[in-house]
């Protein structure tokens, strides 16, 4: 009887763990934009690992297997999400506008648009050390800040943007407190 | 259920759903292929792996095989770092990917 509970248990939720990774497959095949592919992904995958886990450890018993597939479960549970989070971090970064509605271009429109704008901020510079680091700093996002739209019309003296760029290398290395305060200025 | 394949009701599912499972990572290939962006390449390939690590659990109970979980644990370890580090590094480089 007992046995019988448990075996349908663990049917059902295997069952619905592949249920809900179907569901973000085809979300990340259909999806118009990378963000709602990103929202996708997050959520029901994470969703359908952890019903097939809890399915998996059901099924093991008790035993240490079962606290290695539950230490699994947590573990995806945490960093599914964060993952997703830094990939639309750095699409937000690259400058790819969200699709909308009211909007007819594809996600390669959108992604040429913003590889071009990004184009743009990088054609007049020279300096290849600058060029190779990001010389428009935070204002290659969606909105042309101050700090953006007077970058690159500064890079004619040499040494400044070398030297700016240089700094920005430094701050970035150790990801310390000037990224975080940037994303906030935002 | 399944003919050819031997076990309990537990690992014929098990073993059928470890099947749909790597039908969709194949699946996901597509968008990894003619994702636009680099941050769908990326993406897709972090799903790809989280369909590994589920279907390697599921091997691992269904194979009898408990060493299995340890892979699939490394996996996932791995497949996070991955996603992490490349978002972090096309950003900063302005995707070269």
């Amino acid at each position: 009887m007992i046995e019988t509970a448990r075996t349908s248990a663990t049917i059902l939720l295997v069952l619905l763990g592949l249920f809900f990774t179907l569901v973000s497959t085809v979300g990340v095949l259909r999806l118009p934009d990378i963000y709602s592919r990103v929202h996708t992904a997050s959520e029901a995958d994470t969703l359908g690992a952890g019903f097939t886990l809890g399915g998996v450890a059901l099924a093991l018993g008790w035993s240490t297997t079962t606290l290695k597939t539950v230490l699994l479960l947590f573990f995806i549970f945490v960093t599914n999400p964060t993952a997703a989070h830094a990939i639309s971090r750095a699409a937000h970064e690259d400058g790819i506008q969200p699709w909308t509605t009211d909007d007819d271009s594809t996600d390669r429109e959108l992604y040429e648009s913003a590889r071009k704008q990004r184009g743009q901020e990088r054609g007049p510079v020279t300096n290849p050390s600058a060029g190779s680091t990001r010389p428009a700093g935070n204002g290659d996002g969606p909105d042309p800040s101050a700090d953006g739209g007077t970058r690159p019309a500064g890079n004619g003296g040499e040494p400044d943007p070398a030297g700016d760029g240089a700094s920005r290398r430094a701050g970035d290395g150790d990801s310390g407190p000037a990224d975080t305060g940037a994303g906030e200025e935002r | 259920m399944i003919p050819g394949v031997s076990g309990s009701l537990v690992t014929q599912v098990f073993l059928l759903v470890a099947t749909l499972l790597m039908l969709s990572a194949v699946a996901m290939f597509y968008r990894a292929i003619t994702g636009p962006t680099t941050q769908d390449r990326v993406l897709a390939v972090n799903v790809l792996g989280t369909n590994t690590v589920i279907v390697l659990a599921l091997l691992a109970e269904a194979l009898g095989e408990p060493s299995l979980l340890d892979i699939a644990l490394v996996y996932a370890l791995l497949n996070f770092l991955m996603a992490v580090a490349i978002s972090k590094f096309t950003v900063e480089r302005g995707g070269v990917l």
